[in-house]
């Protein structure tokens, strides 16, 4: 007796707050926006950020044999320095106060933030996959009359490719996940749908983990299109 | 696959139980036993003349007010700062044992959690640039408005341009939420949007601070704040009650709001 009725309450609530929290209000369309929003930034942040990071990982990778690099270096490198020695949320009040003060397209300050953090993370991630190719194949360029650009270009960045992808995936993801505090701006994420909700309904459970669960499903179905991608990648090794 | 699904599974049983978990009320109604001396109040200090900040002391109206309240009830007053939308969350918890935060008394409110008696009344105010004045909701269709996320001002502008029968459905004005009228205020400075929706009193403080800025009353809808405690708290609410009647004859509140207000 007790535990059938314990199992119709819990059914019933679970339906009163699923009700509060998409249907009445037409809210779910909040988490469709949120969701929207949050792959948008996600995506072109990653994009920009593999742009950025790749030309300041090819940048320190050359500047070492050669010094009219330097100055580009240098400034390559306290870029590095600084996105990765502030946290993501004051860079992204930053742009939107000051840098973007009077761009009131908060998605684009948003992709902007956001790709120019990732693009500090992506050059690590870069400069890696660059120099695990193997010297000899720098070296093998060479001797066959192409200059350092376009061995970097035809020879080495190919190859450096398929080492970074699988760490570029892992950024998309995880951008997926940082972009959650882009809602200390005036930009509607999927956290930010869900705290709308919950200033609505005045609920805090059912949005939330709607919300957590939201991010799992996105980070695992992400997830797993990346371990598809890595093992169709791995079909031409030889080990 | 099969692991995902596994994990979905999970999520789902997880979720129904701590749902089923949420509404059980807690039984003792204080924040802990060790604490029945005190009594806590959330409120959101971005809200001059009610409450704001002062160094890092939160001041204001209603700080005074519910020191009275305190002193009624023989006890210590603590005051948190928290988002405005998460202080009904704190009360309906046991985080807080009152809500005073300039906060309108609404039928959608008065489900989550008891009310006092009204102890002030507000109307919506709408602040704009005085180069760029907008004074009625006709003129914000297809402008960019701000507010403060779960505020009056905030439904208010939500229901206008969501509802079908809103007064901006479909005129391709936008919402902007933000954490603080304060905040919205300094996008309207930057020009991200037209027009800022609020309660009367600190949109007036606003604009005594910014000269660029105008207000002007906002819609006829009369709004009276209440001073927020969980459901069937009836010995506080009681208290309360008493000290706002007694605060209220004595013409007190008046004189706070007045201290309070450049």
């Amino acid at each position: 007796m007790e535990l059938t009725d314990k199992l119709n309450i819990i059914i019933e609530e679970f339906t009163r707050s699923f009700t509060k929290t998409f249907i009445v209000e037409g809210r779910y369309k909040l988490f469709i926006t949120g969701i929207k929003n949050t792959i948008t930034i996600a995506f072109f942040a990653t994009i920009i950020g593999i742009i950025i990071g790749l030309f300041v990982a090819i940048i320190r990778y050359s500047s070492k044999n050669n010094r009219k690099l330097f100055l580009l270096d240098k400034i390559c490198s306290i870029y590095v320095s600084v996105i990765r020695g502030t946290p993501v949320l004051v860079q992204l009040l930053i742009m939107y106060y000051t840098v973007f003060v009077n761009m009131d397209n908060t998605i684009i300050v948003g992709i902007v933030t956001f790709g120019v953090n990732s693009g500090a993370y992506v050059a690590e991630i870069a400069r890696a996959g660059i120099e695990s190719v193997d010297k000899g194949q720098m070296e093998a360029g060479l001797s066959l009359g192409l200059n350092r650009r376009q061995a970097m270009f035809f020879i080495i960045l190919p190859q450096a490719v398929k080492n970074i992808l699988p760490a570029l995936g892992n950024e998309f993801i995880a951008l997926l996940k940082e972009t959650s505090v882009v809602g200390s701006i005036p930009l509607i994420d999927l956290t930010k749908a869900g705290d709308i909700v919950r200033s609505r309904t005045y609920e805090a459970f059912f949005p939330l983990y709607s919300v957590a669960v939201c991010y799992l499903i996105l980070v695992l179905g992400l997830g797993a299109l990346q371990k598809k991608l890595e093992r169709r990648l791995s079909y031409s090794d030889r080990n | 696959m099969k692991k995902m699904t596994a994990i979905l599974m999970v999520m789902t049983v997880v979720l129904s139980a701590m749902t089923g978990c949420s509404p059980q009320p807690v039984e003792n109604n204080d924040v802990g036993k060790e604490e029945e001396n005190k009594i806590v109040m959330y409120t959101n200090a971005e809200f001059a003349p009610f409450e704001y900040f002062e160094g890092e002391n939160i001041v204001g109206a209603d700080v005074d007010i519910a020191n009275e309240i305190a002193k009624d009830l023989g006890k210590e007053l603590i005051v948190e700062h928290t988002d405005f939308d998460g202080i009904i969350p704190a009360i309906k918890s046991g985080k807080a044992h009152i809500g005073a935060a300039a906060m309108t008394i609404t039928e959608a409110r008065q489900e989550e959690v008891d009310f006092s008696i009204g102890y002030v009344t507000s109307i919506q105010n709408i602040i704009y640039k005085n180069d760029a004045e907008l004074t009625t909701m006709e003129q914000l269709i297809g402008k960019k408005i701000g507010v403060q996320l779960g505020t009056t001002g905030d439904l208010k502008i939500d229901d206008a341009i969501n509802l079908e029968d809103g007064a901006l459905y479909n005129s391709g004005a936008e919402l902007k939420t933000y954490s603080s009228a304060i905040e919205a205020a300094q996008d309207l400075l930057a020009g991200r949007v037209d027009a800022v929706v609020t309660d009367q009193l600190p949109a007036e403080q606003i604009v005594v601070n910014n000269p660029e800025l105008g207000t002007v009353e906002f819609g006829d809808i009369s709004e009276s704040y209440g001073i927020a405690v969980k459901k069937g708290n009836k010995e506080l609410l009681d208290s309360i009650n008493k000290t706002l009647t007694r605060l209220l004859e004595e013409g007190k509140i008046e004189e706070y709001i007045a201290n309070h207000s450049n």
